[in-house]
């Protein structure tokens, strides 16, 4: 993976290079749970890309002979919904929508989280300690009366969904590396450029922002979790994306008056919801140990 | 301590400001506005649709309407609801009896499971146990609240039959603590869930650190049993640090109240508050915004202080 070899070529000296980014992809693959994860997360989004092909069926057909169509019946391997919809068919192209927004809100998150972070470590002073209440006003907001607020004032899309997220999410990214600059501002290196008469800017691009590609890449793993739940979360409660169109929170909206009957309609969507973002949490909780081995050690 | 509880307190203060601006600034603004909803009505005309307005004074500069608010903020008018008229501190006091008895439940649950698991993961660590809760804390904190509610539901109300698929109490019947009872344990299980795995992820790391101190070989090498060991002088410390996680918990703990109370038709804070979210009823969203963010803030704080009373090290740090 990239990331390993970004991060591994900034801390080693370049004779090493090799070396040590194979030894970071060993600490890797021996977290045997974030190996699994990558397993999974690769199936669905190979079943979100290839979504119509291989679904049996249109998503959006309506075929209400098929209504609640036992799972292994009638060509549905699993089932049919209220409206003689196929459950695959839904959930792999619902997998599009929510894996979509997952990764597009967490490159809002990263890009946000990462300038707010990085300004307020380096400039400090009083722009540090207003961005720093900032993000403790943010922080204070419980995640989903804030975005239920946001989500219900705009038309809902794929877009807006994305951008909502991501505004409301950035503040872990902020912290993480204010403060990983912060103790970087002081190291030699950097003071060595700055004694050199280079721009804030040139510190901060060349010297400051290399080193936090490993943190930034295991926010941006968890966020990317975080971010599909979130997004399960206002679709189930109709602020999301809407029907017809399916995602994996809003086939879920209307399940609780269909158990009786079927039971697979509310099932198989939040199985799908909790691998993934199971996944993508042990996926950066992997990425974490094999980029900083004193934190595996203490948590192992 | 009096200077840290000097700064500390101001922090929370500014944060306070920030979070009563950033909410209003953001319903205000955005599209629609309370009086769209009578838009569709036949009955209202352009111009009875301008004189309500004028009389919620929505026609004024936003700063107007703010310093209007945050005025009777302070002498407890928080305005009164779009919907019924009803002013909004009361109808939001309605509501907070259910909330809590829902949370208090709830994180009951997660402390003792979580303190429980999180002290054998740490003493048995590596063990299979130990490494079957980090596989189950991981997915307790991914499932979907909403749906883990739902599952719960279909198993106990829909399969089993023993207990009921929601709302507060049997309808139409008279107070009974019994029929309370079974109404409040698959909500405050779901809700439960969510908090357990952070506690016994704590607790576990916390005792580690502390396994590995010196003191504690001292004791073992005095040849204090283990179990004494563990419970008087692991855990006695091993908790300090888990006082600040009670405060540090309250946001996700209110975003899980509200899905588990949309789930299960419990009437609480977070049921109106998606209520009042589709009659656009800014004064008690506000209201609810306000009071979450409020609690959040004084939670952290206190928590911050009672750690720092606790352990004069974070003072200085």
């Amino acid at each position: 993976m990239s990331t390993h070899a970004a991060t591994a070529g900034t801390l080693a000296a370049p004779g090493a290079r090799r070396t040590l980014s194979s030894v970071v992809l060993g600490r890797f693959v021996r977290h045997r749970p974030a190996v699994v994860s990558v397993v999974l997360i690769v199936l669905l989004g190979g079943g979100a890309v290839f979504a119509e092909r291989l679904s049996p069926r249109d998503p959006v057909y309506i075929d209400m002979g098929h209504k609640f169509a036992r799972p292994l019946t009638r060509g549905h391997l699993l089932g049919a919904d209220e409206l003689g919809r196929d459950v695959l068919s839904r959930l792999l192209h619902a997998g599009r929508v929510s894996l979509a927004v997952g990764l597009a809100a967490m490159a809002v998150t990263v890009l946000i989280g990462a300038v707010v972070g990085a300004v307020a470590g380096y400039r400090g002073g009083l722009v540090d300690t207003l961005l720093l209440r900032l993000t403790d006003a943010m922080l204070s907001f419980p995640p989903i009366f804030m975005l239920l607020a946001l989500a219900a004032f705009v038309r809902p899309s794929l877009a807006s969904m994305t951008v909502i997220i991501g505004v409301t999410s950035w503040m872990d990214v902020t912290r993480m590396v204010r403060s990983q600059i912060l103790t970087l501002r002081e190291r030699e290196f950097v003071l060595g450029a700055r004694a050199l008469g280079a721009p804030a800017s040139r510190i901060l691009a060349r010297h400051l922002f290399p080193n936090t590609v490993g943190i930034i890449a295991v926010a941006a793993t968890l966020a990317v979790a975080r971010a599909i739940l979130l997004e399960s979360y206002i679709s189930f409660l109709g602020y999301g994306i809407q029907p017809p169109f399916a995602s994996w929170g809003n086939m879920l909206n209307n399940a609780q008056s269909y158990f009786a009957t079927a039971p697979w309609v509310a099932i198989f969507p939040g199985v799908m919801i909790t691998v993934a973002v199971t996944s993508f949490n042990f996926l950066g909780d992997g990425l974490r140990d094999a980029l900083d081995p004193r934190h595996a050690r203490s948590r192992a | 301590m009096r200077a840290y509880l000097a700064r500390r307190v101001v922090q929370a203060l500014v944060v306070l400001v920030l979070v009563s601006l950033g909410g209003f600034t953001v319903l205000h603004l955005a599209p629609g506005g309370p009086v769209a909803i009578y838009a569709m009505s036949p009955t209202m005309s352009a111009e009875d649709m301008e004189r309500l307005t004028r009389q919620l004074g929505l026609d004024q500069p936003l700063h107007v309407q703010y310093a209007k608010w945050a005025g009777g903020l302070v002498t407890a008018n928080w305005g009164r609801s779009y919907r019924d008229g009803r002013v909004v501190l009361e109808v939001i006091a309605d509501r907070i009896p259910a909330t809590l008895v829902l949370m208090l439940s709830a994180f009951t649950v997660a402390v003792v499971l979580g303190l429980t698991t999180g002290i054998v993961s740490a003493v048995r660590q590596y063990s299979i146990f130990d490494h079957a809760m980090t596989l189950g804390a991981m997915v307790a904190l991914s499932i979907p609240t909403f749906w883990l509610g739902l599952m719960g539901i279909y198993v106990f109300a829909e399969l089993l039959r023993v207990l009921p698929p929601g709302n507060i109490g049997t309808i139409g019947a008279p107070f009974a603590l019994a029929d309370r009872l079974r109404h409040l344990l698959l909500p405050a299980a779901t809700l439960g869930v969510v908090m357990v795995a952070t506690w016994s992820r704590y607790t576990r790391a916390s005792m580690l650190e502390v396994i590995g101190e010196d003191y504690i070989r001292t004791a073992r090498a005095k040849g204090v049993s283990r179990g004494a060991i563990v419970l008087k002088h692991a855990l006695k410390n091993a908790l300090i640090p888990l006082v600040t996680l009670a405060g540090l918990q309250l946001p996700l703990v209110f975003s899980g109240a509200l899905v588990t109370e949309t789930v299960f038709t419990w009437p609480g804070m977070g049921r109106l508050f998606v209520d009042s979210i589709g009659y656009r009823d800014y004064p008690v969203l506000m209201g609810i915004l306000l009071l979450t963010a409020t609690l959040v803030v004084v939670g952290t704080l206190a928590a911050d202080l009672v750690y720092a009373a606790i352990d004069p090290r974070v003072r200085h740090a």
